[in-house]
C-alpha cells in the first residue's frame, strides 16, 4: 500500500494541488522566479570572468560572501551606507588586483583545470580569511530595502523580491551597455574571444583581467547585499552560491542572458519541486533539484541554452 | 614510379557526395574512386573541400547526399571508430597526437583495435594480456624502425619538433594496419630533406604492405613524383581526374590552380 | 652516484615495461613494503595506526579511483564523496542482511554496486564535457547524499539515525571491524587491500585499458578515429573508478570511523579527494599515494608547527587558519608544480642520477 501511496504522491497529488490552487502555484512560481534573480546575480559574476579570462571561477560564491561580510562589517562599525559601499567596492578592486598578480599571472599558460583548481584554493583562502577578519556569527543586514508583502490580484508577492528584480535589471542593463558601447567593453569581448589575438592588437591582458575581476566583485557585492538582507550575512551564503553552478550550465557558461534565464528557471523550478513534491519524499529536494534539472537540460543541449557550440576542428 | 605494381579494382567508390555546413557548400556532387594499391593525390586550392573529402571518407562528417561504398559495403553515415574498424586510417593537417603520451605509447594506441584480451587478465598484466602486449610491442617496434624514430621512443610527443610529430602520426596510422590510408598534407611545413624522407616512407608503405594511399598535398613536385592518379577539386567540385601528366596539362586545372609560367 | 642506471640494460620488452624498471626503484619499493608490513605495526603507536596510517591508506584508494577517472580518463568529477557513500551504505545493507557473508566478499559486492551506480551517473559524460561534466557530477553527489539521509531503509530504520559498523572478521578471530578489532589487524587488512588494488590499477593503466583512457583524455576525436569506442571507454572508467571509491568508502565507514553516516561523504569530501590528486599528480598512481599522505598530514602539521615555532593561534581561529593555509598551499602548488608531487619525485630522481655532479 505504501508504495502505491508513494506513486500517487509523486505523479498525481502535485498536479491536482496545482489545478486546485492556481493562485498558489503562481505565488510559488513568482517567489521562485525572484529567488532565481538572486541566483542570476551570482551566476553573472561567473559568466563575466569566464568570458573574459576563460577561468571557471569557483571562488565567485566566496567573493559574494566576502563582499557582503566587508560591507556588513563596515556598517557595524558605524560607517554610513554610501561610504561603506564605496569602500567595499575599493576592497573588491584591491582583491582583483591581488588575485591577478598572485594567481592569474603565474598560471597564465596552464590548462583550464589547473586554473579551476586554483580558484577552489582561492575560495578556501577567502573563506578562512573572511571569517577571521569579520567573525563567524550571523550578521543582520538592513539597508532599508522594503520587505512588505504585497498582494496583486490574489497573489502574494514580497516587495523585497520586486526590489531585487529591479536592481538586477538595472545591473544587467548597465553591464550590457558597458560591454556593447564602451571601448573597454569591446576590449573585454576581444579578450573573451581569443587571448592571443587580443594581445597581438595591443590589448593589455592584465589590465583587462583586473577590470573583469573587479566588475565581477562588484556584481558579487550587489548579490551579497541582496542575499544578506534576505537571509543575513553568514557562512552558508557561499554554499547557496554553489547553486549558481547549475544556473550557469543551464544557461551556458558564456552567456549573460543565459545566466538570467537560467537563474529564473532554476529558481522557480526548485521552489515548485520543493512545494509540490517535497511532502512525498521528505523534503529538502532543493538540495539536488537544481543540479538534476541542469543535468537533464545538458543532455539535450550540451552547451547550455545560450552557450556557444563548441565546434572542434581537426 | 609504379611500373610493375598491380593496381586493382576500386576499394572505395564515392558517388555524388554533397556536403554543406549551414549555407556553405563544401562538396558538390563529387564522385571519385580509389583503386586498391594505388597512390591517389587530391589537390586543389585552399577551401576546395579536400579535407572535407577525407573527413567524409572516414566518417567524421556526414554528407547530406550521396553514397560511399567501401570494400563493397555502401553507406552514407559511419562513425569514425567504425571506419577505423573497417580498415581506414588517417593523419591530420594539425597533428592530432596524444600530447600526454610518449611516441611509443602513441603508436601503441594504433594497435588498440587489435587488442582484445580480457579485462581480468589486463588487471594482472600477466598471462594472455602480457603476451598480447608484447606481440603488439614487437610490431610497433617494427614500425619505429621503419620510420627511423628509435631515438625518440620514450619522448613525450608534445616535446617533439613538428616534422617528427608528423612522422609519429604516420606511425600511429600504420600501426592500425589499414587497407586505406588517408594523409592530410603529410609534408606540410617540412624542408626538402624531410619531404624526401616522408615520400620515401609513403612509397615504401605502398610497396611493402600494399596499402592504398590517398593524400592531400600542395607540393606539386611530390604529387607528380609519387602518385599514380590525381584528383583535382575546386570550390567543392571535381574538375579533373587522371594520371599526373594528364592533369598537369588540363586547361581547367591550370586555370584554377597550377597557373602557367610567365616568361620575363 | 647512488642512483645510476648505467649497466642496467633491458633485454626484453617485459623488462622495459616493468613497473619499476630501475633496480634501485625495485629495492625502494621492496623496502617500503617491508617497512609497511613489519616496521609500522611493531613500532607504530595506536594513534599513528588509527589516525594516520589507516585514513592515509583509505584515502589513497579513493584518490586512485578519482585519478583513474579524472587523471587518466580526463573526466572531471566532483562526485567522489557520493560514490564513497554508496560503498559504505551498500556494505552496511549487505552485511546486516547476510551476517554470515565474509566481509571481504561484502566489500567486493559493495564495490560492484558502486560501479553500477557509477556507470549510471556516468552516462551523461558521453554528451557533456569539461566543466559542464563537473557540475553534472555534482548532481550525483547531492542526490546520493540526500537519498541516504532521507530514506530510513538505508540505516535499517534505526531510531537514532546513527549506525555503527557491526563487528566482522576476515577469518577466525582476525576481526577488522567493530570493537574487537585491534588496530594492528585493521591496519594490516587495509594495507593489503590497498597494495593489491594499487597493483591492479597500475597494471590497468599501463596496458591497453589505460592507453585508451589517456587517448580519450588527450584528444577524444583522434581517439575515436583510431577505433576507440567512446561509450565503452568512458563507462569503463566510471565503473572502475567507482569500484575503487566504493571500497574506499566502505573501509572508511567500517574500519576507520566505525560508523556509517552520509555526512562523512559530502561535497567537502569530494573536494578533498580532488585536492589529493591535484597535489599528488594527475595521472599517476604514485601521486595518489603522495597526495593522500599530504592531505592527511597537513592538519597535523598545521596544528603542531605553529606551536613549535612559538606562535600561538587562538583556538577559535585555528580551523580558519587551516582553511587559509590549505587554500594558499593549493594555489602555491599549482603555480610551482602543476603536475604535483609525483612530478617533483621524478625530478628528484633525475637529479639524483647526477648527484653529486651538477651536470
Amino acid at each position: 500500500m505504501e508504495f502505491l501511496d508513494f506513486l500517487q504522491a509523486l505523479f498525481v497529488t502535485p498536479f491536482t494541488m496545482m489545478w486546485q490552487n492556481p493562485e498558489f502555484l503562481l505565488e510559488v512560481v513568482i517567489g521562485g522566479l525572484l529567488t532565481g534573480v538572486m541566483y542570476s546575480l551570482v551566476a553573472l559574476g561567473f559568466v563575466l570572468i569566464y568570458k573574459a579570462s576563460g577561468v571557471f571561477n569557483f571562488a565567485q560564491g566566496t567573493m559574494v560572501l566576502f563582499a557582503a561580510l566587508t560591507f556588513v562589517g563596515l556598517l557595524e562599525h558605524g560607517v554610513p551606507v554610501w561610504a561603506t559601499f564605496i569602500l567595499t567596492v575599493l576592497v573588491m578592486i584591491l582583491l582583483a588586483f591581488i588575485i591577478e598578480r598572485l594567481v592569474l599571472r603565474p598560471l597564465v599558460n596552464q590548462e583550464p583545470i589547473i586554473l579551476f583548481m586554483a580558484t577552489i584554493g582561492l575560495s578556501y583562502l577567502l573563506d578562512g580569511f573572511g571569517e577571521i577578519a569579520w567573525g563567524g556569527d550571523v550578521h543582520a543586514l538592513d539597508i532599508g530595502i522594503p520587505k512588505e508583502p504585497l498582494v496583486f490580484g490574489g497573489v502574494l508577492v514580497n516587495e523585497f523580491d520586486l526590489c531585487a528584480a529591479a536592481i538586477c535589471g538595472v545591473l544587467v542593463t548597465a553591464l550590457a551597455v558597458f560591454f556593447q558601447k564602451t571601448s573597454i567593453g569591446r576590449a573585454l569581448r576581444a579578450v573573451a574571444d581569443d587571448h592571443q589575438a587580443a594581445l597581438s592588437v595591443g590589448i593589455p591582458l592584465k589590465t583587462i583581467w583586473v577590470i573583469v575581476w573587479s566588475v565581477a566583485g562588484i556584481v558579487g557585492l550587489v548579490a551579497g547585499i541582496l542575499w544578506g538582507s534576505n537571509l543575513g550575512v553568514q557562512f552558508s551564503l557561499s554554499l547557496v552560491a554553489l547553486k549558481a553552478l547549475p544556473v550557469l550550465i543551464l544557461g551556458g557558461l558564456t552567456s549573460v542572458p543565459g545566466a538570467i534565464v537560467g537563474g529564473l528557471i532554476v529558481g522557480s523550478g526548485e521552489k515548485v519541486a520543493e512545494v509540490f513534491w517535497g511532502p512525498a519524499t521528505g523534503g529538502a529536494i532543493e538540495d539536488w533539484f537544481a543540479y538534476a534539472l541542469a543535468l537533464v537540460f545538458l543532455l539535450f543541449r550540451p552547451q547550455g541554452l545560450f552557450g556557444e557550440r563548441i565546434i572542434e576542428r581537426v | 614510379m609504379s611500373g610493375g605494381k598491380r593496381i586493382g579494382e576500386p576499394i572505395l567508390e564515392i558517388r555524388s557526395i554533397s556536403l554543406s555546413f549551414g549555407g556553405v557548400r563544401a562538396l558538390a556532387e563529387v564522385s571519385l574512386e580509389i583503386r586498391a594499391h594505388e597512390v591517389l593525390a587530391i589537390i586543389g586550392p585552399n577551401g576546395a573541400g579536400k579535407t572535407s573529402m577525407l573527413n567524409v571518407i572516414n566518417g567524421f562528417y556526414h554528407p547530406q547526399e550521396g553514397t560511399i561504398t567501401f570494400k563493397g559495403r555502401a553507406r552514407r553515415q559511419m562513425r569514425p571508430h567504425e571506419a577505423a574498424a573497417q580498415g581506414i586510417a588517417r593523419t591530420f593537417q594539425n597533428v592530432a597526437l596524444f600530447r600526454g603520451m610518449t611516441t611509443l605509447d602513441n603508436i601503441m594506441t594504433g594497435r588498440l583495435l587489435k587488442m582484445r584480451r580480457n579485462f581480468l587478465w589486463q588487471a594482472l598484466h600477466w598471462g594472455p594480456a602480457l603476451t598480447e602486449e608484447l606481440e603488439h610491442r614487437a610490431f610497433v617496434e617494427h614500425i619505429i624502425d621503419f620510420l627511423e624514430i628509435e631515438a625518440i621512443r620514450k619522448t613525450p610527443v608534445g616535446q617533439l619538433p613538428y616534422g617528427l610529430q608528423k612522422r609519429v602520426e604516420l606511425g600511429r596510422a600504420l600501426a592500425m594496419e589499414p587497407e586505406l590510408l588517408l594523409l592530410d598534407e603529410p609534408m606540410a611545413g617540412m624542408n626538402v630533406e624531410e619531404k624526401e624522407d616522408m615520400s620515401r616512407f609513403i612509397l615504401d608503405v605502398n610497396d611493402e604492405f600494399g596499402t592504398t594511399i590517398a593524400l592531400i598535398e600542395h607540393d606539386m613536385g611530390v604529387v607528380m613524383d609519387i602518385s599514380d592518379r590525381v584528383v583535382v577539386l575546386d570550390y567543392g567540385c571535381k574538375i579533373a581526374d587522371g594520371t599526373p601528366d594528364d592533369v598537369r596539362a588540363d586547361a581547367a586545372v591550370i586555370d584554377a590552380y597550377l597557373g602557367v609560367a610567365h616568361d620575363a | 652516484m647512488l642512483y645510476r642506471e648505467t649497466g642496467q640494460f633491458k633485454t626484453s620488452y617485459v623488462a622495459d615495461q616493468a613497473i619499476f624498471p630501475i633496480r634501485q626503484d625495485r629495492y625502494l619499493a621492496a623496502a617500503a613494503l617491508v617497512l609497511a608490513y613489519v616496521a609500522v605495526p611493531i613500532l607504530g603507536t595506536e594513534y599513528w595506526l588509527l589516525t594516520i596510517m589507516i585514513p592515509f591508506l583509505v584515502f589513497t584508494l579513493a584518490a586512485i579511483g578519482l585519478n583513474i577517472l579524472t587523471g587518466y580518463a580526463g573526466q572531471l568529477s566532483l562526485g567522489t564523496g557520493g560514490f564513497m557513500a554508496v560503498g559504505a551504505f551498500a556494505t552496511y545493507k549487505i552485511t546486516t542482511s547476510f551476517p554470515g557473508l565474509n566481509i571481504v566478499v561484502v566489500f567486493v559486492l559493495a564495490g560492484i554496486i558502486t560501479a553500477l551506480v557509477g556507470v549510471m551517473f556516468g552516462w551523461p559524460s558521453l554528451r557533456i564535457k569539461g566543466f559542464y561534466l563537473a557540475v553534472a557530477t555534482l548532481a550525483s553527489q547531492f542526490f546520493l547524499i540526500w537519498m541516504f539521509n532521507k530514506f530510513p531503509w538505508f540505516n535499517n530504520y534505526t531510531a537514532s539515525g546513527v549506525i555503527s559498523a557491526p563487528p566482522r572478521a576476515v577469518f577466525g578471530h582476525f576481526f577488522v571491524t567493530g570493537a574487537e578489532a585491534n588496530p594492528v589487524n585493521k591496519y594490516l587488512f587495509v594495507l593489503t587491500v590497498v597494495v593489491v588494488m594499487a597493483f591492479i590499477a597500475k597494471n590497468l593503466v599501463r596496458g591497453r585499458v589505460g592507453r585508451s583512457w589517456m587517448a580519450m583524455r588527450d584528444m577524444d576525436i583522434a581517439a575515436e578515429i583510431i577505433g576507440i569506442r567512446p561509450l565503452q571507454t568512458k563507462l569503463l572508467a566510471f565503473a572502475i573508478s567507482s569500484f575503487y571509491c566504493g571500497i574506499s568508502g566502505a573501509m572508511w565507514a567500517f574500519i576507520y570511523t566505525g560508523g556509517v553516516e552520509a555526512l562523512a561523504f559530502d561535497i567537502d569530501r569530494s573536494f578533498q579527494i580532488l585536492f589529493m590528486i591535484i597535489i599528488g599528480g594527475l595521472g599517476s598512481i604514485l601521486g595518489s599515494f603522495l597526495g593522500a599522505a599530504f592531505i592527511v598530514l597537513l592538519p597535523i602539521w598545521l596544528e603542531n608547527v605553529p606551536r613549535l615555532l612559538g606562535v600561538n593561534i587562538p583556538v577559535n581561529y585555528i580551523s580558519n587558519t587551516q582553511s587559509m593555509v590549505f587554500g594558499a598551499l593549493i594555489v602555491f602548488f599549482l603555480i610551482v608544480e602543476p603536475r604535483g608531487l609525483a612530478r617533483l619525485w621524478q625530478i628528484g630522481k633525475e637529479k639524483l642520477r647526477m648527484w653529486p655532479f651538477p651536470y
